[in-house]
C-alpha cells in the first residue's frame, strides 16, 4: 500500500539517531519556554528559530514540529497548574484541570492531558499521511484565481475567530497584508513604503513582528497588571496515574476530541482554539455519569477532550500548509517563515518533488508526540520548578531571548531597533484590545495575494469575474461568505461571545 | 459626542491613519490597470479599505453602548521604557555603533546591559538578584548558543577580540 510506504520512508528518514536527537532537543526546548507563563506556541516558536538555522532542512523542520508540540504540551502544563493559561488553545483546559489541581489531582490531570494527546497525535499524524496525497493532486488544478481564493477563505476564517470584534480582526488582516507589502515588489522590482532606507527593501521580518508583538508586547502588558496572585501547586502532584474510572470517562472523551480536533484542524483559519472550544462544548453536552463530578468542579473529561482536540487539530493544520503550501494559522505562517529560511517553499511541490523531508517531517511529528509522553510525565517536577520562578527572573531572560533571536536571524543591529518599534505596536495593540493573530497571517499572506491577484486578472485581462467563474475558486469564495454569514448570525453571534467572554 | 468604547474608537482612529498612509504612499507608484496591476494598485487598494473600515469601526464606538466603556487605561510607562531601552541596549552593546565610534562589546556585556535594565522594569528591582541572573543567563547562552549550536554571536568587546 501506499501510505504504508509513505510512512515507512518518513520513519526511515526520522528514525536516525541525529534527527531523534534533534526532535528530542526541540521538545524539551519548547516545553521549556511554552510552560512559561503569557509565553504561547506562536512566541516560543519565534523565539526558538534561530536555534534551528545552523541544522540541515530536514533536520530544522522536525526540530521545529518537536518545539511546536513542545510549546503546546507546556501550555497545558501551566494551565493545569498555575491557573493561568500559556496560550488561547488551552482557555478551557484552565476550568476543569485547575480545579483537579486544587483538590491534589493534578498528576491525573496532566496524565489525562499527555495521553489524550499523544492519541489524538497518532490518529491525525494517520490521517495527514492519508489526505495529502489527494489534496495535493487537487492541488495541480489550482491556477492563481483559486489560490487568490483559498486565502481570502483562509483569512476570513482567522478573523471569525479572533476574539473580540469581528471588524477590528478584518482592519487588523488587512493592516497584516499592507505590512506584508513593505519592501522590493517581487513583480516590477521597486522597492514600496521603504523610504529610502536599504534594510527596509528587504522588507520587515516575519520574527521581528512576532517577537515585538507577541513577546515584547505581552510582557509590558503582564508586568502593567497588579501583582496578581499566582497560585502554583508545587509538590502536590502526588500520583501520575489515573485511576481506572478516570480511564473510563476519559476514553470517550479522548476520541470525541480527536474526532473534532482532526476536522476542525483542516480548516482555513481553523486550529487549536476553535476546536478545544467545541470540544469543550460537547462534552457538557454529554449527561453526567453516575457519581461523576459536575463540569467546572474538577471532571477529567473537561480536560482530555479539549487538550486531544487542539492536539488533533495542530496536527491537522499542517494539511493546507504542506499540501496547498497555505498557513491556516499563526503558527503555521510561521512555519512558512521558518521553511523559506531553509529554502524549502511549501505548497504541493514538497511532497513530489522531496518526499523524504515530507515524509520524515511526518513521521517525526508521531515521534515528537511519544517523546512528549515519554518525557513530559517524568520531567514534570522541573516544569514545576520552573514554574514557581518568580516572574521578576523570568521576563529578563524572555527579552533576552527574542532580543537574541531576533539578532541571530539577521546578525544586524538594525531588527533590534524593529523590534523595539513593534515591541510599542504590540502593546498599543493590547491596549486597544486588538487581536494581533490575524495580522500575522495577513502579514505572511499579503505578497502572495497580491500576485495571485495579478496573475489572475493579467489572465482575465482584467476582468474581476474570473474570481467566481472559475468553479474551484467560485466554491471557496461562496464557502468564505457562508463563514462570514454564520458569524454575523445573531444566534451564533451571541454565543460566540459568550465563548470568548473568559479571554 | 460622547465615546462609547474607547478602546474601538482609537483603534479605528489608528487604522483609518494607517490606511490613509499606505495609500497616499502607494498612490506615488505606478498604478496600472486591473489587467496589468502596478506596484501601487494592489497596497492602494487594500489603504482605503482599511480607511473606510476604521471609519466604520470609530463610528460604531461613538454610537453603539458598551457596558464598561472599554477603557484604554493608563500606559505602563516603565515596563514599557525599561523593556524596551533594555533591548536597544543590547542592540548597542552587542553591535556597537560605529558611526557613532561606539565599539561592539560583544554578547556577554550586552547580556549583563539588557538584564539589569530590563529588571528595573518590574516595581521589585533587587541588584544582587539581578546580577546572579544575568551571570546565570551569560553562561548559559554562551554555552547553549556559542559552543553548542555555533551561531555566530561575537562573544567579547572588539578590542579584546582583534
Amino acid at each position: 500500500m501506499e501510505l504504508i510506504d509513505h510512512l515507512a520512508l518518513g520513519f526511515g528518514v526520522a528514525f536516525t539517531l541525529s534527527n531523534l536527537g534533534y526532535a528530542l532537543i526541540g521538545c524539551v526546548l519548547g516545553t521549556l519556554i511554552g510552560v512559561l507563563p503569557g509565553v504561547g506556541p506562536l512566541a516560543t516558536i519565534a523565539m526558538l528559530l534561530p536555534v534551528t538555522y545552523a541544522l540541515p532542512p530536514v533536520a530544522a523542520l522536525i526540530m521545529l514540529a518537536g518545539i511546536y508540540y513542545g510549546a503546546q504540551y507546556g501550555g497545558s502544563t501551566t494551565a493545569i497548574l498555575v491557573n493561568l493559561p500559556g496560550e488561547a488553545s488551552s482557555l478551557v483546559t484552565v476550568i476543569d484541570g485547575y480545579q483537579m489541581a486544587r483538590q491534589g489531582r493534578a498528576g491525573p490531570a496532566l496524565s489525562a492531558a499527555a495521553l489524550g494527546s499523544f492519541f489524538a497525535g497518532s490518529v491525525a499524524t494517520l490521517m495527514l499521511a492519508a489526505v495529502a496525497a489527494p489534496l495535493t493532486a487537487l492541488a495541480y488544478e489550482f491556477g492563481a484565481a483559486e489560490y487568490f481564493s483559498l486565502m481570502v477563505l483562509g483569512l476570513i476564517g482567522a478573523v471569525v475567530l479572533a476574539s473580540g470584534s469581528l471588524l477590528k480582526a478584518v482592519a487588523m488582516v488587512i493592516l497584516g497584508l499592507l505590512l506584508g507589502l513593505v519592501g522590493t515588489d517581487v513583480i516590477s522590482g521597486m522597492a514600496r513604503f521603504s523610504f529610502d532606507i536599504p534594510e527596509l527593501t528587504d522588507g520587515i521580518g516575519f520574527i521581528v513582528i512576532a517577537m515585538g508583538v507577541f513577546g515584547y508586547g505581552e510582557i509590558i502588558a503582564n508586568l502593567s497588571r497588579a501583582h496578581e496572585s499566582r497560585e502554583v501547586f508545587t509538590g502536590k502532584v502526588g500520583s501520575l496515574y489515573p485511576s481506572a474510572e478516570d480511564f473510563r470517562q476519559m476514553a470517550p472523551a479522548v476520541l470525541r476530541g480527536t474526532a473534532l480536533g482532526s476536522v476542525l484542524g483542516i480548516l482555513p483559519g481553523g486550529g487549536a482554539l476553535l476546536s478545544s472550544f467545541v470540544a469543550y462544548t460537547v462534552e457538557k453536552k454529554v449527561r453526567l455519569r453516575p457519581g461523576e463530578v459536575a463540569f467546572g468542579r474538577g471532571n477529567i473529561r473537561g480536560v482530555a477532550a479539549p487538550e486531544s482536540a487542539n492536539n488533533a487539530s495542530a496536527q491537522a493544520s499542517f494539511v493546507p500548509l504542506l499540501a496547498l503550501g497555505i498557513p491556516s494559522n499563526a503558527v503555521m505562517a510561521l512555519m512558512i517563515g521558518a521553511m523559506t529560511i531553509h529554502n524549502i517553499q511549501p505548497g504541493p511541490q514538497v511532497m513530489t518533488g522531496n518526499p523524504a523531508l515530507f515524509w520524515g517531517l511526518v513521521a517525526s511529528m508521531w515521534i515528537g508526540n511519544l517523546m512528549l509522553v515519554i518525557l513530559n510525565l517524568p520531567l514534570i517536577g522541573i516544569w514545576i520548578r520552573l514554574l514557581s520562578l518568580p516572574y521578576r527572573w523570568l521576563f529578563p531572560a524572555i527579552v533576552l531571548f527574542c532580543a537574541m533571536g531576533v539578532y541571530g536571524t539577521s546578525h544586524s543591529t538594525w531588527h533590534i531597533w524593529m523590534l523595539s518599534l513593534f515591541g510599542l505596536i504590540g502593546y498599543l495593540f493590547v491596549k486597544l484590545g486588538a487581536e494581533p493573530a490575524p495580522l500575522m497571517l495577513g502579514f505572511i499572506l499579503g505578497p502572495r495575494m497580491e500576485e495571485n491577484l495579478l496573475r489572475a486578472l493579467l489572465l482575465s485581462r482584467g476582468d474581476w469575474s474570473v474570481l467566481v467563474t472559475r468553479p474551484i475558486s467560485a466554491g471557496l469564495l461562496a464557502a468564505a461568505l457562508l463563514l462570514l454569514f454564520v458569524v454575523l448570525w445573531p444566534v451564533i453571534r451571541s454565543r460566540r461571545e459568550t465563548v470568548f467572554a473568559r479571554d | 459626542m460622547k465615546i462609547r468604547s474607547q478602546q474601538d474608537f482609537f483603534s479605528g482612529l489608528m487604522f483609518t491613519a494607517a490606511g490613509l498612509a499606505f495609500a497616499w504612499a502607494a498612490a506615488a507608484y505606478p498604478l496600472g490597470s486591473a489587467a496589468a496591476m502596478g506596484p501601487g494598485y494592489f497596497p492602494l487598494m487594500l489603504g482605503l479599505v482599511l480607511a473606510a473600515l476604521g471609519l466604520l469601526i470609530m463610528f460604531k464606538a461613538l454610537v453603539l453602548e458598551t457596558e464598561t466603556g472599554n477603557r484604554v487605561g493608563r500606559w505602563a510607562w516603565r515596563p514599557l521604557l525599561f523593556v524596551l531601552g533594555a533591548n536597544v541596549l543590547f542592540g548597542l552593546l552587542l553591535g556597537g555603533v560605529p558611526s557613532w565610534g561606539l565599539p561592539g562589546m560583544g554578547l556577554v556585556v550586552a547580556i549583563y546591559g539588557l538584564t539589569l535594565v530590563a529588571s528595573l522594569a518590574a516595581r521589585d528591582f533587587r541588584l544582587g538578584e539581578t546580577l546572579m541572573l544575568a551571570t546565570v543567563l551569560a553562561l548559559g547562552c554562551y554555552l547553549v548558543f556559542v559552543l553548542l549550536l555555533k551561531l555566530q554571536f561575537p562573544v567579547w568587546p572588539d578590542f579584546i577580540s582583534t
